[in-house]
Order: C-alpha cells, then sequence, then structure tokens
C-alpha cells in the first residue's frame, strides 16, 4: 500500500474516525433539501435567521468535510400547499432541476443553473390506476389530458391549468364509477392521480395496434440459450418472430409451420438485398414454436463451424429493416466486431496511442451517417433497433450507436466478453438479457410534453426522434429508458402561482392495446433568487449538466465540455454570493442544497465519458456518453458518484426490515482514500456494477464468515458471487447486497477484489483524490473559489 | 447608351436575384412550416437537401432541382460574371455572403449527400432559430441586392 494523500490542516480536524459509532439522522425536513450534515460550531454560530429553510443553511464548503448524507439522497419536495403536493407526480418518474420556477427568463439567467425535467414515463410502477372510458376529457385547444391540477369553475365547467382555456364537462365524466356517485367530477380517478393510464379508443390509432414483432440479427450464438429459456415474450397469438444472421453474407430462415426443420436461406449479394421468400421468415410465435426452439438449437454448432472475420453489418441491417417494414416492431442486433464489408463499413478510428491524451479526444462523432439514415428510416416504419456489441476489439460506437439512438433502442456493451475468460461478463449478459427479453414493452409510441402557457421546450436528451417541436416518435418504449428536456421561459409568469408540466405517452402495449400513459407535474413559481436556489434539485441538475456537455463534447468540443461544467459550477455559486447573501464571509459558500454540487461537477469530470489524461478507450467513452444521456436520473447519479459502504462491520441497528428480511444500513461514505482502509471490507455501488474490496488486514472473522476463505491470501482472484454461508454476517451482507440489487431492474455483477488489485481503481473512482491528470476535491474548491473572487 | 458586359451583367444579376428571393421565400416558408408542425423533419430535409444518385461504376453525382446548393452556385455565378466585367465594388459586397456560404458548407453535419440540415437536430429550438434567422437576412440582402442591380444596371448603361 502506499501513503494516503495529506490534507491540508483545516480539513484534518472535521474529519470524524471511522471507529464512531453512528446515530441515526432524522430525514424529515419542513421545507425541502437533504438531511443535514454535521455544523462546526463557528458556522451554527454564525448562521443567518432563524426562519431560513434548511435548504438555504449556508455552507462553508472549504470547511466542512462531510457534506454526504449518510444515506441516499432524497429528491427535494417542492415547496406547494400539503393538498396539491400530495397528488403531485411522483419524483422518480417527472423531475424537476429547479422546483421553484423562476418568473421571469432574466431571473432564471440570474440564477446561472439550467431549467430542465427528467423524466422516466415507462417505469415499471407497482400501482397505476387505469382507466377505460368512452370519453378521455381533454381540453379544446391544447389538448391537455384532464388531471388533479385543474380548477374546476363549478361542477360544469373546468380550467386547463395549462393554457387556462374554460372547458365544458362532458356528461359522462359527471358520473364516478369507483365511488358510484354523481355530480362530483373532481373526485374521479383522473382528477386524483398525477399519474395515470387511459385506454385509448380508435381515434388515437393511425392504423390497428400492431402486433409484438421480434427479430434477431446476429453474427454470433451468444443469445440462443437465453432466448431459449425465456422463450416467453411479451405479446398476444400474434406475436411474430424472425432471426437474421450474417457474416460475409446474410443468412434467412424459413421456419413455415409445417416444415421439419428451419430451412437456411443465404443471399451474398450484399450491394442489392432482397428478401429470399416473401412471407415465413417471420413467423407466428406460438405456432412454430418447436421450428423456433429448433433453430435456436442449432444455431450454435452452425456458428461453430465458419472461421470469417468479414462482417457485413451494414446490408444485414438493411435486409432485416426490409422484414420489418410492413409491420414496425423490435430488431436486436448482436455484434462482435467492426463492420468491414458492404455498405456502412467503418475504419478503424482510435489511435491507442491517443487514449491518455490530456488534450482534445477526437472521433466523438460519427464516421457516416448511414445509420443515422437507417435509424430514421427505421423510425419512420415503427422499427426500433437495439444494439448488443459484444467485442474487445473498436467498434466504432460513434457511428454504430445512431443506429440506436434515433429509433429509440438502447445500447449495450460488453467491452471483454469472453465466453471461457470473462465469466462475470457473461453472467452479466445473461441476466441483461434476461430481463431484456421479459421486460415490458410499448410499440409505435409517441411522446408529447407540454408546459403551461409561457414555458416552452426548446432541446431534448434521450434515444427518439423529435418530428416536431414537442412531440417525440418512439418506435419502442421501454420501462429503463430515461428522458431529459430543457425549458426556457417565454413570458414572464407574473400572475401565475403555479405552473404544470404533462407528459402523454401513447403506445400500443404487447397485447395490442393502445394506451395512454400521462404523467403531471406541478411546481410552484416564485420570483426571488432565493427562493430558486432554496428548490434547486442537486442531482436533477447534475443529470441535466452531463446530457448538455455529451452534446457539447460532439458538436464542439470534450475540452469545450469540461469547461462548460466547471464553469456551471463556477456561475451558480458566484450568483449565489451575489445576488443571495446579505454576509460576505470568506470561504465558498453554496446553500445547503447546493452543497454537494462541486462534488458532483468533479466527478463528472473524472467520470469515464469526459475524463483526460487517462488511459480511456474511445467506445468505453462512448458507451459512457450514451448512458449518461439514456439512463435514468437515479442510475446515473450513482454511474456519476457511486455509493461506497464499510461492509466488515454491518449491525442491526437501524436495519429495515423487507419481506422478513433484516437489511442493514450502512452509511454512505465519502469518495476519498482516507476513508479506506486495510483493516476493513468496503463495497463500491456504481450503479451497474459493484466492488467489494477487501482489505490487507481485514479481520478474519469476515474473510471466514462472508467470504469462506481461511486467510486473505486465499480470496480467489475473480469471484463474483458471495458464498451462502449460514453466519449472521453473511446474511447480512448478501442481504444488503440483494437489497441494493433489488431496486434497479438490471442486475449489476460484483467483483471482489484484493487489496493489491485495488490501487489501479483509486484513479478512476475515488474522485476526492488527486490524481496525475485531474485535481482532488479541496484543490477543485479552491479553484472554484479563485474563479468566482475574480 | 452602350450595352456594354457589364450592363449585360447586372441585367442578368437582377433577374437571378428575383430567383434567389424566391429561394429565401421558400427557405423561410420552410422553417416555419417546421416550426408550427405541419411537415415532419425528414421529408423537410429532403426537400431541402439535394438528393444523390450515385451511378456505381462510374461514380457520377447527380444534383436534383433542390434548394440549398443552386443558390450557392447561382450566387458563385455572379460572383464569377462581375469580376469578369470588373465591377470591383458589387463584387466586394457579394464577397462576404460568398464566405458566409462556404463556411456554412465547410461547417455542415457528416452527411452522404451535399446538404445542409440534418433532421436528428433540426428540431433544436437554437437551430431552429438560427435558420430562420438566416432566411430573413438572406432575404433582406437579396431585396437590397435587387435593387442595387436596378440602379446599377441603369448607372452603367447611362453612364458609357
Amino acid at each position: 500500500g502506499g501513503h494516503y494523500p495529506s490534507l491540508p490542516l483545516g480539513y484534518q480536524n472535521a474529519a470524524p474516525p471511522l471507529t464512531q459509532t453512528l446515530v441515526p439522522v432524522p430525514l424529515s425536513q419542513p421545507l425541502g433539501g437533504p438531511g443535514p450534515a454535521q455544523l462546526s460550531p463557528s458556522l451554527a454560530a454564525m448562521s443567518l435567521q432563524s426562519s431560513t429553510p434548511e435548504a438555504l443553511r449556508v455552507v462553508n464548503l472549504l470547511q466542512e468535510r462531510n457534506l454526504l448524507p449518510p444515506i441516499p439522497i432524497p429528491p427535494p419536495t417542492p415547496c406547494l400547499q400539503q393538498d396539491l403536493q400530495k397528488i403531485n407526480c411522483n419524483p422518480e418518474v417527472f423531475r424537476s432541476t429547479l422546483t421553484s420556477i423562476p418568473q421571469t427568463q432574466s431571473l432564471l439567467n440570474k440564477a446561472k443553473m439550467p431549467l430542465g425535467l427528467l423524466l422516466h414515463p415507462f417505469k415499471d410502477l407497482s400501482q397505476l390506476p387505469v382507466v377505460t372510458s368512452s370519453t378521455i376529457v381533454r381540453c379544446r385547444s391544447c389538448r391537455t389530458y384532464i388531471n388533479p391540477f385543474v380548477s374546476f369553475l363549478d361542477q360544469r365547467r373546468w380550467k386547463c391549468n395549462l393554457c387556462y382555456r374554460v372547458n365544458d364537462v362532458p356528461e359522462e365524466f359527471m358520473y364516478n364509477p369507483v365511488s358510484r356517485s354523481y355530480g362530483e367530477p373532481h373526485k374521479r380517478p383522473e382528477v386524483q392521480n398525477a399519474t395515470i393510464e387511459f385506454i385509448a379508443p380508435s381515434e388515437y390509432m393511425l392504423r390497428p395496434p400492431q402486433p409484438a414483432v421480434y427479430l434477431f440479427h446476429s453474427s454470433t450464438c451468444v443469445f440462443c440459450q437465453s432466448l431459449l429459456d425465456n422463450i416467453k415474450l411479451p405479446g398476444d397469438s400474434r406475436t411474430k418472430i424472425g432471426f437474421v444472421t450474417f457474416d460475409s453474407t446474410i443468412h434467412f430462415y424459413n421456419l413455415q409451420e409445417g416444415l421439419s426443420q428451419p430451412q437456411m436461406l443465404i443471399v451474398s449479394d450484399i450491394d442489392d438485398i432482397f428478401l429470399p421468400t416473401p412471407d415465413s421468415l417471420l413467423v407466428n410465435l406460438n405456432e412454430c414454436k418447436e421450428l423456433v426452439q429448433d433453430l435456436l438449437k442449432s444455431l450454435p454448432t452452425l456458428f461453430q463451424k465458419t472461421m470469417e472475420t468479414q462482417s457485413a453489418l451494414g446490408s444485414a441491417l438493411q435486409a432485416a429493416y426490409k422484414l420489418l417494414l410492413p409491420t414496425g416492431g423490435r430488431m436486436s442486433v448482436f455484434q462482435t466486431q467492426l463492420p468491414n464489408l458492404g455498405v456502412g463499413a467503418l475504419q478503424s478510428r482510435e489511435d491507442p496511442n491517443q487514449r491518455a491524451s490530456a488534450k482534445d479526444v477526437q472521433h466523438l462523432s460519427p464516421a457516416t451517417d448511414f445509420y443515422k439514415k437507417l435509424a430514421l428510416d427505421c423510425s419512420g416504419q415503427q422499427v426500433a433497433v437495439d444494439l448488443f456489441l459484444l467485442s474487445s476489439q473498436y467498434c466504432d460506437l460513434a457511428s454504430l450507436g445512431c443506429i440506436s439512438r434515433y429509433s429509440a433502442g438502447s445500447v449495450y456493451y460488453y467491452p471483454s466478453y469472453h465466453h471461457q475468460h470473462n465469466p462475470a461478463q457473461v453472467e452479466c449478459f445473461q441476466r441483461d438479457l434476461k430481463r431484456y427479453l421479459t421486460r415490458k414493452i410499448g410499440f409505435e409510441a409517441v411522446m408529447r410534453i407540454r408546459c403551461s402557457k409561457g414555458m416552452s421546450i426548446h432541446t431534448f436528451h434521450g434515444n427518439f426522434f423529435v418530428r416536431s417541436t414537442d412531440l417525440l416518435s418512439l418506435p419502442n418504449v421501454n420501462p429503463d429508458a430515461g428522458f431529459a428536456v430543457q425549458m426556457s421561459i417565454e413570458e414572464n409568469l407574473d400572475d401565475m402561482q403555479i405552473v404544470s408540466f404533462q407528459a402523454a405517452l401513447l403506445y400500443t402495449s404487447s397485447k395490442g392495446e393502445r394506451r395512454i400513459r400521462v404523467h403531471t407535474l406541478c411546481l410552484p413559481v416564485v420570483n426571488s433568487l432565493s427562493d430558486i436556489f432554496a428548490g434547486a434539485d442537486v442531482q436533477a441538475i447534475t443529470g441535466l449538466l452531463a446530457c448538455m456537455a455529451v452534446d457539447r463534447s460532439a458538436t464542439a468540443s470534450l475540452s469545450d465540455a469540461r469547461d462548460a461544467m466547471t464553469n456551471a459550477a463556477i456561475d451558480s455559486l458566484a450568483s449565489y454570493r451575489q445576488s443571495v447573501l446579505s454576509i460576505q464571509q470568506p470561504g465558498l459558500l453554496a446553500p445547503a442544497c447546493l452543497r454537494l454540487f462541486p462534488l458532483f461537477i468533479l466527478a463528472l469530470l473524472k467520470q469515464k465519458a469526459f475524463r483526460t489524461g487517462t488511459s480511456t478507450r474511445l467506445d468505453d467513452r462512448l458507451f459512457a456518453m450514451c448512458q449518461l444521456k439514456y439512463q435514468p436520473l437515479v442510475y446515473s447519479m450513482l454511474m456519476i458518484h457511486p455509493a461506497l459502504y464499510r461492509v466488515d462491520d454491518l449491525s442491526d441497528e437501524g436495519a429495515l426490515n423487507i419481506n422478513e428480511r433484516t437489511v442493514p444500513q450502512p452509511r454512505v461514505l465519502q469518495l476519498s482514500v482516507e476513508k479506506l482502509s486495510r483493516e476493513a471490507a468496503f463495497l463500491m455501488d456504481a450503479g451497474t456494477v459493484m466492488y467489494l474490496w477487501v482489505g490487507r488486514s481485514c479481520q478474519p472473522a469476515f474473510l471466514t464468515q462472508v467470504l469462506g476463505v481461511s486467510s486473505y491470501a486465499a480470496v480467489p482472484d475473480n469471484l463474483h458471487l458471495l458464498p451462502e454461508l449460514d453466519t449472521a454476517e453473511s446474511q447480512r451482507t448478501r442481504a444488503f447486497i440483494g437489497w441494493l440489487r433489488d431496486q434497479r431492474p438490471f442486475f449489476p455483477p460484483l467483483h471482489v477484489i484484493r487489496w493489491v488489485s485495488f490501487l489501479g481503481f483509486i484513479r478512476s473512482n475515488m474522485i476526492e483524490d488527486r490524481t496525475e491528470s485531474a485535481l482532488s476535491y479541496y484543490e477543485f474548491l479552491l479553484h472554484l473559489q479563485q474563479q468566482i473572487s475574480k | 447608351m452602350a450595352f456594354t458586359f457589364a450592363a449585360f451583367c447586372y441585367m442578368l444579376a437582377l433577374l437571378l436575384t428575383a430567383a434567389l428571393i424566391f429561394f429565401a421565400i421558400w427557405h423561410i416558408i420552410a422553417f416555419d412550416e417546421l416550426k408550427t408542425d405541419y411537415k415532419n423533419p425528414i421529408d423537410q430535409c429532403n426537400t431541402l437537401n439535394p438528393t444523390v444518385e450515385k451511378v456505381k461504376k462510374i461514380k457520377r453525382i447527380k444534383i436534383a432541382i433542390k434548394l440549398v446548393l443552386p443558390e450557392y452556385l447561382i450566387h458563385f455565378f455572379f460572383c464569377v460574371m462581375f469580376f469578369c466585367a470588373a465591377e470591383w465594388l458589387t463584387l466586394c459586397l457579394n464577397l462576404p455572403l460568398l464566405a458566409y456560404h462556404v463556411w456554412r458548407y465547410m461547417s455542415r453535419p457528416v452527411m452522404s449527400c451535399p446538404g445542409l440540415y440534418d433532421p436528428t437536430t433540426i428540431m433544436n429550438a437554437d437551430i431552429l432559430a438560427f435558420c430562420q434567422k438566416e432566411g430573413w437576412c438572406k432575404l433582406a440582402f437579396y431585396l437590397l441586392s435587387f435593387f442595387y442591380y436596378l440602379y446599377g444596371m441603369i448607372y452603367v448603361l447611362v453612364s458609357s
């Protein structure tokens, strides 16, 4: 091991020792803001008026070291009346960067924080009210769905909260089927729930709802076993399935009912693709199930024989597109190398010597627009393309990723996939594939986001195609996709107390039902800068800035994006200092709600997507950028700032009782080597992957009772599964890790790492420490302070 | 009144500027349609960009009659004509626009066909606003240059 970097004196005193027992911190706050950190006595005495809400409490970032609350940060609650806030949309579904909207654009510009919304509209919800109604009540002018924040002028008229037009209540709406009462339209479920799903009548269909159509398009056979295990894909009796494989030629499979075995048809003219037979390449899954299963069992042997190194991905995609053209559906592409043949062939653009360059990174934008054009064609025909990249070499994700980005697909990336040498990645892939095959899916979807009069949306982030100023075309919608939008205030919101936002997602379910999922969010309007700062949601701001930075690195350059992120921190804190603080104190001052902002910005700068000076493969970087834009906020925050826990001293103190399992709740630690120690074991949760570090002098009790080994030296090198031992410590550790995993739909693999391999991770993961190419957290704060005082 | 080459240039420029004004108006209407939701971006970009047909063996690019490149080529043709006619003042007035056209074409997004507009980014409010402003500025410029050529033509006809 090495020496830990020494901290400035003022810092060292504020750090609490690791062995201190922790008192659980109360969560509930009267007005917004996360739980309180420990205040040093001097600041407590100097605090501003006692009526200042918790969120505006002044924090001197240079003096206070322990800013991270012990539990994951909850989203701030908007400052609304109690009855409105109770029915407001769940922040996991719909979240704003500023929970108090500024009244004018100039006020927003003064606050120097981005205004935007982060959505997760198709999230798997445990409780979703579904309404089947012959009339769906909508505003006549702006077509907003009726929602809990409309006002009823009397029993017969309602006023839209987005455009303020007065509408009539239709006769059918006066009857409430839930309570079987008449004359109380405001008690209907549409007006009581901010998240609701309607069954759409035929006016909402451009064509009869399409069946679920799945096409598997691959140059390898890795998916066959998983698909065999999960052959019951979401759908009904009309579900169709098809397969296309390719290398330097394209292979179709005739699965017509009545054939004794699947028939392979090879098309070798890749410049002029045609479909060998008009039908029976896409067959009904229920009728031809045995044939499909036969094919999946025989595909691995087919692939073993070929030793092809050429890949005609572009032509194969065109062929697959032709196949899905009439109906639309989902195409899953499994690719293991750079496509080097035919149309859409790509060159290897990455220079391995430039991976660690401290200057700008090249080749972040697509080399050709073939995949983008094909994605747009697919989007027009309601075909979504999901890309699984299983290659250890450069695959030009910048160009290939376009096929998913504009057709509302998703990108999965397994850089060191090898079925023998890397079982952890194989397991990760299998579990992700299982989730992918079994999760809910919506077809031929469109989403429209409406805002109150005076506000407008100007930029969209996520995987979709923007069809018009507020309409997003999503050939497929899945529960793991997140979206972000940036807004501006076109007219002053002078007379308005509240503004509302509504996201309406119209989709065809896998059972062929046309449905509309509506989420409505309501936020207060304020006209003072201090109120705006009090309502800032630091995690949402970080998420939106990450999306903006990804766009900026593609259009301008990576260093531009990095500067823009640093300037975001500088500008907002400078604005706070000038406009909100009445007493000027030395140090770097921030409101309590933004105290983690510099930490998150530093984490973004050290993130794989944006870091310079550390060797980063181009595809890894691009995949990290894709994930920052695509993932819902809660997972991208874990990716940006992983959660670190000490796990060798788990206790039942403060534990949660879920399903009769006691889940311990260790405290979240700061990402600094100072918090680590060789005598302990730590778990780092980075969203998509987890690391369990075992210290060299770790207590033998932990080694024997949790890892099942007798000594530190006996910890195996690539352990990724905790043994199921009967000891209390093992149960607690597994319960905790299982609880973390249960909170997310995908399966993060666990890597158990010994101390010697640990040093390699310091640079990438311990965000608060200094590396050769990046500042430590304290130095970053000093840099910010210097820039602010200019 | 002598009918010199310069007069001929101005006359031709007058006619072609009328065509350019028409293009600029079409450009403005097209973006307005996009903004107010009547068309979708893919069709719009296909209309505004020239379509490309690649003949496989000969690799010739055939540019169909669309908006962007014809406008640039016509304007370039003007500049060449005025250069040949030694009308230096007019040439200098047109040079900034020529430079702007060259810059605009060089910094367009990566695409396989000649053109400026990318359907996936065109709906970004800032890009859309930029294109609309560009349309209005060009319309103003072409209108002013129409009257300038008219004046120039009469001046050249009268003075020689």
